[in-house]
């Protein structure tokens, strides 16, 4: 089960922000086909927030294919958007851990560090923006 | 649940022509709408606007001078309606000699065959607040929280909530708000509440009223109306608006220097050198607040329907 966490200062529309919390969910392997999501009831009785905001959300994710509605029974996760490539112990990761380190011991701040992969990210997905 | 809470056409509340004298004044005048059933509407307006003369209406303690009022179809006050109906006016009047026991009795055999004495319980018992205790005996907050325990023990279709929220400490707030979006969730309860704190309702609230002078000035789905304004930014030096916002409507312009800064109804696309964005539902508010003699503007889904209601 995941838990949502919404920032309203954060200018990004809020069922936007759970739709990529599912996602990012879906990405680290946190949720996994079959999975079920919290109930609209359960999440806006933990955020304060309009359910019909969740469902929106919801609506979303099943045009995208990622979850399913089940009358009756919730909604579900369809399929999975983990790559074992980004998985907690994949090399490429120890490999960006490693270069973080690295990073500290010259003595980059945290800002520091965020703008330069910020800047790289760019430079390498130029074309899918 | 995963259908949404709101159908077309299911009408919760409607008025017509709603007009209301209060000593010499009219307190609402030529007041229409129409609120759809299932919706979270905030009821916004500066002070003496109308918001708590139509929620007085809306609960059927008062009757209208002029036009009419429907609370899903009938009058307020029916017998047929008045059980479907639950109101938190602004000064929570609870019995002060009762004990907390003794009120949620009362809601439990006022409402015979509706109440729900969990629901009402777990809100008092959220704020760790004794049975025994009297109602005259706590802070304000707490009788806030023992009046919203009784209105969302009625298991009320329509819940009008006069500023519900004003007295609570942030985290009982925040249980509040939960609690009655849980609600919402859960029986596709339709709620009107009137505040005056703009950030509680950002995020909770999917319609929108704004009231001013006793007559409606902004009603309809609150992702419509952002939709339906543009702040507009740009550097601007001569007296008067500018020339590009002639097809627009303009609510409100601010000059601050070079910078103007104003908030349109665009028809069509804001032509020349300005940056447009949409409105936060802070910005919408504000700006009409302070320019209460923009036009009125009802999305179609709170124009009301055209037809005959028993006055």
């Amino acid at each position: 089960m995941v838990e949502f966490r919404i920032d309203r200062r954060s200018g990004v529309a809020t069922y936007l922000q759970i739709v990529h919390q599912v996602e990012q969910a879906l990405r680290l392997g946190l949720l996994a086909p079959g999975d079920k999501l919290p109930t609209a009831k359960e999440v806006v009785a933990a955020t304060a927030i309009n359910p019909n905001t969740v469902l929106k959300a919801y609506r979303e994710l099943t045009r995208d294919g990622l979850v399913e509605a089940r009358p009756g029974l919730g909604t579900f996760v369809r399929r999975s958007l983990a790559r074992p490539q980004a998985g907690a112990d994949s090399p490429l990761r120890a490999e960006l851990a490693d270069w973080m380190g690295r990073a500290r011991t010259a003595g980059l701040a945290r800002e520091d560090v965020a703008a330069l992969v910020a800047s790289v990210l760019e430079e390498s997905f130029e074309e899918t923006r | 649940m995963t259908e949404l809470t709101y159908r077309h056409g299911h009408t919760a509340l409607e008025a017509v022509g709603l007009g209301v004298r209060r000593r010499r004044a009219w307190a609402l005048r030529e007041c229409s709408f129409r609120l759809p059933a299932g919706r979270v509407c905030a009821l916004v307006g500066p002070n003496g606007a109308g918001k708590s003369t139509l929620l007085s209406l809306a609960a059927g303690l008062l009757r209208p001078a002029e036009g009419s009022i429907t609370v899903f179809g009938g009058r307020p006050g029916d017998v047929a309606v008045r059980p479907r109906v639950a109101y938190v006016s602004q000064d929570k009047p609870l019995f002060p000699r009762f004990t907390i026991a003794d009120t949620l009795r009362m809601g439990r055999e006022l409402n015979p065959g509706r109440w729900d004495q969990a629901a009402a319980e777990r809100l008092v018992d959220g704020g760790g607040l004794s049975h025994s205790a009297r109602v005259g005996d706590l802070s304000g907050g707490q009788r806030t929280r023992v009046a919203l325990a009784l209105a969302l023990g009625k298991r009320p279709e329509l819940l009008l909530l006069d500023e519900p929220m004003a007295d609570l400490d942030p985290l009982a707030r925040h249980e509040m708000t939960a609690a009655l979006m849980a609600e919402a969730a859960e029986h596709a309860t339709t709620v009107v509440m009137a505040s005056h704190v703009l950030s509680e309702l950002d995020g909770v609230c999917d319609y929108l009223l704004l009231m001013a002078d006793g007559r409606i000035r902004l009603a309809g789905e609150v992702e419509d109306l952002l939709a339906a304004h543009a702040v507009v930014v740009g550097r601007h030096e001569l007296p008067g608006t500018p020339r590009e916002f002639s097809p627009h409507t303009v609510v409100e312009a601010r000059s601050t220097g070079r910078q103007l800064t104003a908030l349109l109804r665009p028809d069509g696309p804001v032509r020349g050198p300005w940056r447009a964005a949409e409105p936060s539902l802070e910005e919408l508010l504000l700006a009409h607040l302070r320019a209460p003699g923009a036009p009125a503007l009802l999305t179609p889904s709170a124009e009301p329907r055209p037809r005959r209601v028993a006055a």
